[in-house]
């Protein structure tokens, strides 16, 4: 049975998330403004703009944000009320230290067994969707599930596909489109996404003490398309990506 | 040597843990640490050491470990049977061992995780702050047969064998929920027929998490298709696909669109995780007031089981009594997964 929400939606809004913390949503659908804003309402808290904070966490479009006690919660809600009254984080900018990297993969055969399927829904041959996939600057909007896994996005609205029912098993670093995005996993894992793309960019690096985590939220991404084979012994260090510094 | 311990037997599901690493959530990376928080503090009490050490974590089955030199061991969490050689320990206990002493611990009588502590703490190296293994994020392994597990600096004080007075935690029984972000979502009827449910620990559940099974499935919130991703904690009850609850554990997703029901108090999520499969929980919705008259943060929770340390006088025969009436009344039912830990789906 399913049943109305009982009150419409508005943003941004606070609410509760267990007994210590609460979560702001700025959105309740995936929008660049709502990414924004979550991302930069991160930085604001990470840079100590609310104390009592212990960790501010964000997802796609809102930010889970842990008290150290209850009554820092208390004051702390207060205070993250007149942040979100003072400035618009809708049109706020991106936090600083952003990245734009450049990461290398093979697409279709066997290191993206269902591009051709993939193309097909969105309507365009495999070379096409190739070329989107490659020339598609995306934001990494969020990291989790799995240790530093990126959320990438937004490819073209005929990108948006269901995930589907049937779970096929793919390896650490493929990449996965569904839902306008595209996932490049931290390890090799069960997914309802369909896996286009192959890359040796490993997102979590426990062995690296300085950036264990290489991408962060509000990094950019460009897949550069190369042939099989060309990633071969590259999974050490940076799996052939480059990166150089956004202003 | 180094004062540690050998292993000389491990059960299949054993693994260092402390109090895992926050802060990395925005990264993807789960909290983790110990199964059952409170269960690895009390070692921690019985020893007289910071909570922030490292255990050791034995989830169903314990294993066989020989001293390599003088060393302070507490047994707390999941009721294991337990012997220095011969010797017969009553759990959750603290005790002493010679260099050479073996140390044989057994499979779960009541409960799922079982804590060996040592004096010092277990001095594996740390990664991201934390000593704990996460199996999820690929940090740390299973300890096995052959490894050595060792102590850190000796700084106790307590050396005569000790007891801990706790409450039993591994009957299942009523877990006290927070309202989470999503709890709205869900319509006040299928919130009551939530609370009123009368909850089986499924076979499925690991460190992730444990799933549960009860007449009232499934429970579906508004638009539970469309929910977008956010950030999920240990302790939120999540709807899967079949709306069937999992309450979440120390290597839960960060992040996850399924929607999630409430969150379970901090204090009362050892219930849940020590829960072996078949144990019967239920669900008690608590206001935010109500949440936060009862909540007590855990150092505060922690500092107060020092007091409930008390010396351990009893003779071998009352010992005795004591396991043969925990392994009779325990809730490991015959034939059962005694690991309690099937794959996840």
């Amino acid at each position: 049975m399913v049943h109305p929400r009982p009150e419409p939606p508005r943003f941004p809004q606070i609410v509760r998330q267990g007994v210590d913390g609460c979560v702001v949503r700025f959105s309740d659908k995936l929008t660049e403004a709502g990414n924004r804003a979550a991302l930069a309402f991160q930085g604001a808290l990470a840079a100590g703009e609310v104390a009592g904070v212990e960790e501010a966490a964000s997802a796609l479009a809102s930010v889970y944000v842990r008290f150290a006690s209850i009554p820092a919660l208390h004051e702390g809600v207060t205070a993250l009320e007149r942040l979100l009254a003072e400035e618009d984080f809708y049109a706020a900018d991106l936090p600083g230290g952003r990245r734009l990297w450049t990461i290398p993969a093979v697409f279709g055969g066997a290191a993206g067994p269902q591009l051709d399927d993939v193309a097909a829904s969105v309507g365009v041959s495999r070379a096409t969707a190739i070329e989107t996939l490659t020339n598609t600057r995306m934001r990494v909007l969020a990291t989790g599930f799995a240790p530093g896994q990126p959320y990438l996005g937004e490819l073209p609205e005929a990108w948006n596909l269901p995930r589907l029912g049937d779970l096929i098993d793919v390896p650490e670093g493929a990449l996965v489109v569904a839902i306008r995005q595209v996932v490049l996993f931290a390890n090799a894992s069960p997914t309802g996404w369909q896996h286009v793309g192959q890359t040796a960019f490993r997102v979590y690096r426990p062995e690296n003490t300085d950036r264990p985590f290489p991408l962060a939220p509000g990094d950019e991404v460009c897949l550069r398309g190369v042939e099989p084979g060309a990633l071969n012994g590259l999974r050490e260090g940076d799996g052939g990506a480059t990166w150089e510094a956004l202003p | 040597m180094t004062a540690g311990l050998l292993v000389k037997r491990a059960g299949p599901q054993m693994s260092v843990q402390d109090l895992g690493r926050p802060g990395f959530l925005s990264k993807g990376l789960a909290r983790g640490g110990a199964a059952d928080r409170s269960g690895h503090a009390e070692g921690a009490a019985l020893l007289g050491q910071n909570a922030a050490f490292a255990s050791l974590e034995m989830a169903g089955m314990g294993g066989i470990f020989e001293a390599t030199g003088p060393l302070r061991i507490a047994l707390t969490g999941a009721v294991m049977p337990a012997r220095i050689g011969d010797r017969i320990l009553a759990w959750p206990g603290r005790y002493h061992l010679d260099p050479g002493d073996v140390l044989d611990i057994g499979p779960a009588s009541s409960g799922t995780y079982g804590y060996l502590s040592l004096g010092g703490g277990i001095a594996t190296e740390a990664v991201l702050g934390s000593r704990s293994a996460n199996f999820v994020a690929g940090i740390g392994a299973r300890v096995a047969e052959g490894d050595t597990l060792p102590a850190g600096e000796e700084n106790g004080s307590e050396f005569s064998d000790a007891t801990i007075d706790v409450a039993d935690r591994f009957s299942g029984g009523v877990v006290r929920v927070v309202p989470g972000a999503q709890t709205s979502f869900y319509s006040e009827e299928t919130r009551a027929r939530f609370a009123e449910t009368t909850f089986v620990r499924d076979r499925r559940g690991n460190r992730q998490g444990v799933k549960l099974i009860g007449d009232g499935l499934p429970f579906e919130a508004a638009g539970q298709k469309t929910v977008l991703s956010e950030m999920i904690v240990p302790g939120d009850i999540q709807m899967t696909g079949d709306g069937a609850p999992f309450v979440l554990l120390p290597e839960c997703q960060t992040t996850g669109g399924y929607p999630r029901i409430g969150s379970v108090l901090p204090e009362d999520l050892p219930i849940v995780a020590q829960a072996a499969p078949g144990t019967q929980l239920r669900f008690r919705f608590l206001t935010f007031d109500e949440a936060e008259a009862a909540f007590q943060p855990e150092e505060a929770r922690w500092r107060a089981l020092r007091s409930a340390v008390r010396p351990l006088v009893r003779s071998a025969e009352e010992i005795r009594d004591l396991l043969s009436y925990q392994l009779i009344s325990g809730v490991t039912a015959g034939g059962a997964d005694i690991y309690g830990m099937e794959e996840d789906a």
